[in-house]
């Protein structure tokens, strides 16, 4: 029982280091991801709030619909078309990976592997 | 301070039992079909992946997938390579035209990536060469690649389907679920398919930058010629065939009336290996 002190020490400096990213940042979570949209494109596939939420749900079932059924066209809710192709519709409008996909998956941790195959639009500097 | 008695035991390891056994039915009534689909296997995934099942994601997006109406189509998609029309230029340019079109990088030594390639009689008729034989056809380079046979052994033996046969013939690869175990390798008596032991980008064909229409492959997966189904989707002949000046046929084996059937009734067509009985569907006029 002699160790209490030094026990309830070292609880203290456990818990100070774990929660240091919490009150160091005090409640901020830092900057918001900025995406940087199309300029002259006003529409994409489907309503804003959906590609926000799903649009890995939508690429994935692009990608075996049009690998597996070979279905090549997308025709969105208003009738317009679209070729299903991340490489070759996709970043036709959004031209510049950095500042539009790398926005959000940065920001969230996550790291999907598209482009490790797929190519990127050069990025122009 | 008393334990837990054999009888209070009992009683609470039966009622376990009995929620554990009842949580499969109450699933399947609640969210119908998803646990087959994590039950079936490959299968069951692929059923997932169908319009009307509540795991669809397709079904999700407010819109509607179909082929491209200008797209090629036919029953049974075959090739047919006129032996006498080749010549080393025209060699040259399909293999160019290929490896330009799919990004197939120019890899030194045993871990190249072939799609299509020269070989020699022996190598790709090792059935019919003999010993004394035609010397215009003995000597002549031939150029080889995916068979897209009937009865293909690598969709076989893939063990996660990333490869597979459409309904119209072409033995196609989906990388997305290709986990690189080379079982298709393997089973492939021509040597069709390659590997990638590294990441191919660092090897583009003489430092050019990739075609930005078309994904290059990544390391760890395995790749062939899909007979250009990137083309026939847009209403265009494999780039092969484009590039061959009329060396290249391509057609509905199907129809009686396609170029390649026309080309193989008045000329003597071989294929490779057939003895083996995997039916290639690419045709050596000679």
């Amino acid at each position: 029982m002699n160790d209490k002190p030094v026990i309830i020490f070292g609880i203290l400096v456990f818990l100070a280091i774990f929660t240091f990213p919490f009150w160091h940042a005090k409640g901020n979570a830092g900057p918001v991801p900025e995406v940087q949209l199309p300029k002259d494109q006003k529409q994409c596939v489907a309503s804003k709030e959906f590609m926000r939420t799903t649009h890995m749900q939508l690429l994935d079932g692009w990608r075996d619909s049009v690998v597996r059924e070979g279905n090549r066209i997308y025709v969105a809710s208003d009738g317009k078309r679209y070729n299903m192709s991340l490489q070759n519709e996709c970043m036709k409008c959004h031209t510049d990976k950095a500042k539009f996909c790398d926005q959000c998956h940065n920001y969230l941790g996550v790291s999907p592997y598209c482009w490790d195959c797929h190519v990127a639009p050069k990025e122009s500097k | 301070m008393m334990g837990v008695n054999r009888r209070d035991f009992l009683r609470i390891a039966g009622l376990t039992a009995a929620i554990g056994m009842g949580g499969k039915t109450a699933f399947d009534l609640l969210w119908p079909g998803q646990l087959d689909a994590a039950e079936g296997g490959v299968e069951g995934w692929w059923k997932s992946k169908t319009p009307g099942n509540p795991l669809y994601p397709g079904d999700l997006a407010p819109g509607n997938e179909v082929p491209n109406p200008g797209e090629l189509t036919a029953k049974r998609w075959g090739m047919a390579l006129d032996m006498r029309r080749f010549t080393a230029a025209t060699r040259d340019a399909v293999v160019k035209a290929c490896n330009q079109v799919h990004n197939v990088p120019a890899i030194p030594g045993n871990q190249n990536i072939k799609w299509i390639w020269e070989t020699s009689f022996e190598h790709a008729f090792p059935d019919l060469a003999q010993e004394y034989m035609d010397n215009a056809v003995h000597e002549l380079p031939f150029l080889v690649l995916c068979n897209h046979c009937d009865n293909p052994p690598c969709v076989r033996v893939c063990p996660t389907k990333a490869t597979f046969r459409r309904a119209d013939g072409i033995v196609m690869m989906d990388m997305h679920r290709c986990i690189g175990c080379r079982f298709c390798m393997a089973a492939c008596p021509f040597g069709s398919r390659s590997f990638n032991f590294a990441d191919p980008r660092k090897f583009f064909p003489d430092g050019k930058e990739p075609n930005p229409t078309y994904p290059t492959r990544t390391k760890g997966v395995v790749e062939k010629c899909t007979f250009c189904t990137e083309l026939l989707a847009k209403g265009e002949l494999p780039a092969c065939v484009q590039a061959s000046e009329g060396a290249m046929l391509f057609g509905d084996m199907a129809d009686s009336g396609s170029p390649v059937r026309q080309a193989m009734r008045t000329r003597y067509a071989i294929r490779r290996k057939n003895e083996l009985g995997t039916a290639p569907q690419v045709y050596y006029l000679i």
